[in-house]
């Protein structure tokens, strides 16, 4: 990890705990106060624990132009984002994070490009809908592995930052309540309870919390969907296509709507919002990756809509290649914050207990 | 500005944000002239955390009950008696309804902070703190249409029978006249105009740190008082406490604070101790250091403390400095090696039963013949790692302010000025004649403030 921008986030680290004036924002500052020493470790713990609320900025009296010169929420970012690197696995990868935006269009590009020449060259005799372009056994053999190795190099990274971080033994309690937290962004409701401040300086509004649930929750009802096709396929027999009132298209489809809406909302905000109290560097980064998901949800949507045309040939590539890039990059891009943020929620509450 | 405002207020702290938003919100056209710029709005008020708030039961974020009598009791014992019964009864009473009033426009509260335990019954802490609170503050104002000049520096206030006529000010290069019907002054001490500071307290002052804001220079309080505004408090005196001498001159706020005191042996630059660092728990104590530092020479004092009590205390905003002999660390600290290494073995000799030593509580472990003695937690200084800070004079406030009556109101000889007000730090000399108490700076602010603001807004009216 970059020993500067632990060194940076330490000192101001130190001011927090002599002041503690914000402990009642977040789980950062209580996980700080309890600390009078701040290991590598330790910071790279905060780092993650920090949804980047902002709420302990504009409320500091330590921001410039005063000398003490805080920045928090910029601190913990680029701690946070330094840390996914040097957990990437494998390690040659971690380049990719820098260069989020530039991965995204050369990974839609030749996935886009690769699926539509699977669908021209391997086009089966027989199938239905998209089926018709592309065998189910093809997709299974590209989405399965493209599905099953990020998961994997996560799971290496995660136990990498479990120790960095010092995390011993936890409970499966410490988990749900992690998951808890996450579920309701708890940490984006500002203590308080009026929200978080983002796109409106100091204003607190759950503007962000609103628009993150609706990604998290999208995205969840989208692989549940997902999911519960596969069941219907090899559990049931049934194959897609399904019907308006079939489980994958009750989960898929108000998934889809609100991973659209959620993700554009949370785009749209990026763009209101102080690119300096973020990790600056990788804003572009972040805002293509949203915009993946953007695109995961609307080209997944518009293909349902194109269902019966001739549009389907185009439409079923984009998708397929936007979800076959967004699957590849999931170690190695913003999505991995998901999963590095429970880790440290489960830290926090295993801490905490 | 396209209208003259009904009312200007001048400062742009917590009593200036209340009496603006009491004000606006009778139906006043307001103008706050802020002289700091945006960031460093709020005065002192940016960096206070708490209200010190009566309560008959549970109330928002406190517990049990907090009485009149209690409260003013509290401030009977810091002040050792001088105070206006009348005025600081008034503030105690009103600050019940105060804390529903700060919730209503959008201040927000927290459980008492890790630390500060003792207060969680008697002060309400604002979450983030006293610039959250301003930044509340401000976005209420904004909505009810009250505007906002920073950077505008009030430079005369013209009072002519017994009125104010017009405001001077300057902003953005120009010099701007108002003639409001109204003037709430907020605007503070005189603590941050050192020179001021020197003439007042001696030359010693110029070694002092200034706790807030850099933007409290006394600009507008001299002015009324050249003209025979009616004046409160000793002119000559200031609130000043110890802190870590390596703060910045302006603005170090909270951080700066040490506990270390009551744990450590404190010398000064000649290595000899001048004074109990056990006599009491240090918040009691916390305000005498910073006179006790400011009668040592150079106005410097340094706190010497070794390993087994590096924890006992709430973390500093620097490290101190570390060294595994004494000696080493007299020379990092710029002391006589050998000085410190006799005044550490005298004290240590002087040591006696450790057994009973209690950090949280007056434990009676002190030393026997010694001069000072230490008569609480006097454990000898022997394991190393050693640690030390140094400690100077940080100035929190000044006495002298504007004398007001219960209305807010100001005065020449016996005849109010019939549409001037004043809150805040700038008359809490009215009511605070020495001493201070957690959290009561923005009591008089908050309970003074509304006053003003809704007198002024009624004569403007």
């Amino acid at each position: 990890m970059q020993t500067d921008l632990i060194a940076e986030a330490r000192r101001q680290a130190e001011i927090c705990n002599a002041c503690r004036y914000c402990e009642g924002y977040c789980s950062v500052f209580p996980a700080l106060h309890r600390e009078r020493a701040f290991s590598d470790g330790d910071i790279t713990q905060l780092a993650n624990l920090c949804h980047n609320c902002r709420g302990c900025y504009y409320a500091c009296q330590y921001t410039a132009p005063h000398e003490f010169y805080l920045n928090l929420p910029r601190a913990l970012a680029e701690v946070r984002h330094d840390s996914w690197k040097a957990h990437a696995w494998p390690g040659s990868f971690a380049a990719l994070f820098d260069r989020s935006g530039v991965a995204i269009a050369a990974g839609l590009t030749l996935a886009v490009a690769f699926v539509f020449m699977l669908a021209q060259g391997l086009r089966p005799a027989d199938g239905m809908e998209f089926y018709a372009y592309m065998s189910h056994g093809l997709m299974v053999a590209i989405f399965a592995p493209a599905f099953v190795l990020p998961l994997l190099a996560l799971a290496v990274s995660l136990r990498s930052y479990w120790r960095a971080v010092g995390g011993g033994g936890f409970h499966l309690r410490d988990l749900w309540s992690a998951m808890a937290s996450a579920g309701r962004m708890k940490n984006l409701e500002g203590g308080h309870g009026d929200g978080c401040n983002f796109e409106d300086e100091d204003r607190f509004t759950h503007a962000r919390r609103h628009f993150h649930q609706a990604t998290l929750y999208g995205f969840l009802l989208c692989f549940a969907s997902t999911s519960s096709g596969t069941v219907l396929h090899y559990g049931f027999g049934l194959e897609a296509p399904y019907g308006l009132f079939s489980l994958p298209k009750l989960l898929g489809i108000p998934g889809g709507v609100l991973l659209c809406l959620g993700t554009a909302g949370l785009a749209w905000l990026k763009t209101k919002a102080d690119p300096n109290l973020g990790a600056p560097k990788v804003w572009g980064g972040e805002m293509a990756f949203v915009l993946l998901l953007f695109a995961v949800s609307a080209t997944g949507l518009l293909l349902y809509a194109a269902t019966g045309t001739g549009a389907v040939a185009l439409l079923l590539p984009l998708h397929l290649g936007t979800v076959l890039t967004f699957f590849l990059l999931t170690p190695y891009s913003k999505m991995a914050h998901g999963f590095y943020r429970l880790a440290a929620l489960t830290k926090e509450a295993s801490a905490q207990r | 500005m396209v209208d003259t405002p009904d009312i200007v207020v001048i400062g742009g702290g917590n009593a200036a944000l209340c009496a603006a938003i009491t004000a606006a919100e009778a139906g006043a056209r307001v103008l706050i002239l802020e002289a700091a710029p945006k960031p460093y709005r709020g005065g002192n008020s940016r960096h206070t955390r708490n209200f010190r708030c009566m309560h008959r039961g549970p109330l928002g974020p406190l517990v049990d009950s907090y009485s009149e009598d209690e409260y003013f009791d509290d401030l009977l014992k810091v002040t050792a008696g001088k105070t206006d019964e009348h005025l600081a009864r008034l503030a105690i009473r009103t600050s019940e309804e105060c804390l529903p009033w700060m919730e209503a426009r959008g201040v927000r509260f927290q459980p008492s902070l890790s630390g500060t335990l003792s207060l969680a019954r008697t002060n309400a802490f604002f979450l983030g703190g006293g610039k959250g609170l301003v930044n509340a503050y401000y976005r209420t104002a904004e909505t009810l249409g009250v505007e906002v000049a920073y950077e505008a520096e009030v430079t005369h206030l013209e009072v002519e029978d017994g009125a104010v006529v017009w405001v001077d000010y300057t902003h953005g290069g120009e010099t701007m006249r108002v003639t409001p019907k109204s003037v709430v002054v907020a605007s503070g001490g005189f603590q941050a105009d050192t020179d001021w500071l020197t003439r007042a307290w001696g030359p010693a002052a110029r070694n002092f740190l200034i706790r807030g804001t850099p933007y409290n220079r006394g600009v507008v309080l001299a002015n009324l008082l050249d003209q025979q505004v009616e004046q409160v408090g000793d002119p000559t005196q200031c609130h000043a406490v110890a802190i870590d001498g390596r703060a910045p001159k302006f603005d170090g706020g909270i951080v700066t604070r040490l506990d270390c005191v009551p744990f450590s042996i404190v010398v000064s630059k000649d290595a000899q101790r001048f004074y109990d660092e056990g006599e009491d728990v240090w918040p009691k104590r916390y305000a005498i250091w910073g006179r006790l530092v400011a009668g040592q020479p150079d106005q410097v004092a340094y706190a010497i403390i070794d390993a087994k009590s590096i924890d006992l205390f709430m973390p500093s905003v620097f490290p101190p400095e570390r060294a595994d002999t004494i000696e080493d660390l007299a020379v990092i600290m710029g002391l006589s090696p050998d000085a410190l290494r006799q005044t550490v073995d005298a004290f240590n000799a002087t040591c006696g039963d450790t057994s009973g030593f209690k950090p949280t509580e007056l434990d009676g472990v002190a030393t026997t013949g010694l001069t000072p003695p230490k008569t609480n937690w006097a454990r000898p200084v022997i394991e190393p790692p050693f640690y030390g800070y140094s400690l100077r004079t940080g100035v929190t406030f000044t006495y002298l302010g504007l004398k007001v009556d219960e209305n807010a109101q100001c005065s020449i000889g016996n005849r109010p000025v019939s549409n001037l007000w004043a809150a805040g730090e700038t008359m809490a000399g009215s009511i605070l004649g020495q001493g201070y108490l957690a959290g009561f700076g923005m009591t008089i602010g908050t309970v003074f403030g509304r006053i003003a603001g809704q007198k002024a807004a009624a004569h403007a009216n």
